[in-house]
């Protein structure tokens, strides 16, 4: 997580970024995941696939955003 | 015994995102890095996400978070292709010891 957040902040070029918060979201589904299974709370389950497509849309949206842009 | 395969797959999936985090951090070039996290953190968030379905054998859990694991196994090449598809046409620059090969 701090090396997606600092690649977030040091990327040299916009997609860096982007890809910098797809990685972030996985690390935190991840941590979410076995979070859920150490405190036996079946309802994070969700949070976790609510997590997945979150993560996928702002990656692509964000992406699309880099390409519009002038570089 | 379901204990041993869930922590197994839960230890092997967060080493495949600890590599991906280190080829995030030291990989030269934007399109590396974009290797590094499509393949390396997908399959690892993906086995992340087994383990804790093999380590909690609810059926709402394991329904849910297979979905999940067929979710992330759909996106996670279409982001990284949209990744590497916008720094290309935004100019990223190349690693310099890229081989252009003949065609250039």
């Amino acid at each position: 997580m701090l090396v997606a957040i600092g690649r977030m902040a040091y990327g040299p070029t916009g997609a860096d970024r982007a890809l910098a918060v797809d990685f972030g979201f996985g690390v935190f589904i991840s941590s979410i995941a076995v979070l859920a299974v150490r405190l036996d709370a079946p309802a994070a389950t969700d949070l976790v696939l609510a997590a997945t497509l979150l993560g996928f849309l702002g990656t692509v949206a964000l992406a699309q955003l880099v390409e519009r842009s002038p570089p | 015994m379901t204990a041993v395969v869930g922590h197994g797959l839960v230890v092997v999936g967060a080493g495949l995102v600890g590599a991906a985090a280190v080829g995030l951090l030291r990989l030269p070039d934007l399109y590396h890095r974009a290797s590094a996290v499509a393949k390396a953190a997908a399959l690892g968030v993906c086995l992340v996400l087994a383990g804790c379905a093999v380590l909690n054998p609810r059926p709402v859990t394991v329904v849910t978070l297979l979905v999940a694991i067929a979710a992330q196994l759909v996106t996670a090449p279409i982001s990284g292709y949209s990744v590497g598809r916008a720094g290309y046409r935004s100019g990223a620059p190349l690693a310099p010891d890229t081989h252009r090969g003949d065609r250039t």
